[in-house]
């Protein structure tokens, strides 16, 4: 749907590494130009009439992911550069203050490797133990197998709203649910989800949730970071600087800013964040349920014909988006790939950053391909057509 | 060389490549390289007496490119001379980098002689090269 806003698709490319950043429509790449020619002023600076309206545009899109996320305030959303600086916030920021030797953190190992480094450095740092639910044959988590984890220690789920290798839906609402009723905090990572459903913060009850623009037809280098407002209270900035402070005039004398400023030091991307907005607004439009139900449909579409060729392995058979992850019989991901883009096919090989998926899987890397929106069938049915004949692989992969 | 023959000779030391086993013997030296870009990833051991190259054996996961060069590059340097196998590395990594080179010693390995065209695969075929050398540079 709507290919005709993206001029990228105009260059011959079938576009299926959506899963890493998305295509931007001419109303995204307009706004970044508007600004950068029309108010190009920094933000928080109110003295002039474009900066004033940079204020504006900027503060805008912070009521915008409020409303796209139905946060209850618009403090709560902080600009980051992306998922994984919002990860490293809240993670070094508000954990790194508040857990001790001892506590444990539930992630998983489909997890990407920015909610799990982190972690990995807490345990460190701080002797914190880390503990992986145990993923069901679909390698889906189940409350069952979360309960089998949970113990008295047990102080933060952080999981994938979406998993990006396998693309199953968590049931966040449950998890949360469960883990605040035994006093813990769950931690969403929201990067492959937020781009494709509603998300509704307060519905879920997460704590905190991470997502990254690109990767939903924004810009590169700006993520968002939400929290509870009273736990981002506790978040202890890591960057220090402009913009985020009142005062300052000895060590003992650091007055900070509130909340979002405080978090958002030094200039930010402005660019980016003014035509996230935008981006917000055309996925508004379109509706996010009918761009989650567009990828499930193709997503069946294209499983129904790959499971008919026999040396096509289909690593994540059940998913709820728009994630396929397969290899070709005895080829190597990544010379499948190199054929694929041949014929202009945009694909991805490898472990998709998810390098302790592979203890758990026995496969450790695959071609992934992630669709989105203005993906088609007739796409569909070209990359099966590539991929039908085994021989023509091996003959062009080189 | 013709484009399929090479295509063909890749193919074969790719499908069944040489010495691709695992080792548990501690008389030989084992070196990881990987391709920081990409996902290649390889385990080669090699095993040295009196300055001679007596056995290289690999293991891991690579694409067509990397594989079929090792499986060749082991081949080549099974034999030689610690000097004999920095000379053919040499040569083989200026015919990668278009530079002048002895296509003589290389055999099979000047498959690779047009990698250069493709810029992003080049370091696919130096992959085996790049530990290998890591082992030859520090061996006394």
């Amino acid at each position: 749907m709507n290919r005709e806003d993206f001029p990228m698709l105009k260059n011959d490319i079938v576009y299926l590494d959506n899963g890493a950043t998305t295509l931007k429509p001419y109303c995204v790449i307009e706004k970044t130009t508007e600004y950068y020619e029309k108010y190009s002023a920094n933000a928080h600076r109110g003295d002039y009439d474009i900066s004033y309206k940079v204020d504006m545009e900027y503060e805008n899109t912070r009521d915008l992911v409020r409303k796209f996320i139905n946060a209850k305030h618009k403090e709560e959303i902080i600009f980051t550069s992306g998922a994984t600086d919002s990860l490293n916030k809240i993670i070094f920021g508000f954990f790194g203050k508040y857990l001790e030797e001892g506590d444990e953190v539930i992630i998983s190992i489909s997890e990407h490797a920015s909610n799990v480094l982190p972690w990995f450095k807490l345990a460190n740092e701080l002797g914190i133990v880390i503990k992986y639910v145990p993923l069901d044959d679909n390698l889906y988590v189940t409350i069952d197998n979360l309960k089998k984890v949970i113990t008295n220690k047990t102080k933060v789920i952080s999981l994938a709203h979406i998993t990006n290798v396998i693309g199953d839906v968590r049931p966040i609402k449950e998890i949360c649910k469960l883990a605040h009723s035994i006093d813990a905090f769950v931690v969403v990572d929201a990067s492959q989800s937020a781009p494709h459903m509603k998300i509704d913060v307060q519905d879920l009850d997460c704590d905190f949730l991470a997502f990254s623009a690109h990767k939903m037809l924004g810009p590169t280098g700006v993520g968002v970071l939400y929290g509870k407002k009273e736990l981002l209270e506790n978040l202890e900035p890591t960057t220090y600087g402009g913009g985020m402070n009142e005062s300052f005039d000895s060590p003992d004398e650091i007055y900070l800013k509130e909340l979002p400023a405080r978090l958002e030091a030094g200039t930010p991307n402005i660019a980016g964040v003014i035509a996230f907005g935008e981006a917000l607004k055309y996925l508004e439009n379109i509706g996010m349920d009918n761009i989650l139900a567009h990828e499930q449909k193709l997503r069946k579409y294209l499983i129904d014909k790959l499971i008919k060729i026999p040396h096509i392995d289909i690593i994540n058979l059940e998913s709820d988006s728009g994630i396929v992850a397969f290899n070709v019989d005895g080829i190597f991901s990544q010379d499948v790939a190199y054929y694929l883009n041949k014929y202009n096919f945009c694909v991805r090989a490898g472990s998709h950053c998810a390098k302790i998926l592979k203890k758990g899987v026995g496969v450790t890397n695959t071609c992934r391909v992630s669709i989105y929106l203005y993906n088609t069938e007739s796409e569909m049915d070209n990359l099966v057509e590539l991929l039908k004949d085994k021989e023509k692989i091996l003959k062009e992969m080189l | 060389m013709d484009e399929n023959l090479k295509r063909e000779i890749m193919l074969e030391n790719y499908m069944h490549p040489l010495n691709k086993e695992v080792v548990n013997d501690n008389t030989y030296i084992k070196v990881n390289t990987n391709n920081e870009s990409c996902i290649d990833n390889l385990d080669i051991y090699l095993k040295i007496e009196n300055n001679v190259i007596k056995d290289i054996k690999f293991m891991g996961e690579a694409c067509a490119i990397s594989t079929s060069s090792t499986s060749i590059m082991i081949k080549n340097l099974i034999g030689k001379t610690i000097k004999e196998a920095k000379e053919y590395i040499t040569n083989f990594e200026n015919m990668v980098e278009e530079k002048n080179y002895d296509s003589n010693i290389l055999n099979e390995a000047i498959v690779y002689n047009e990698i250069y065209k493709q810029n992003n695969r080049k370091h696919c075929a130096l992959l085996p090269y790049v530990g290998i050398k890591k082992i030859l540079d520090n061996y006394q």
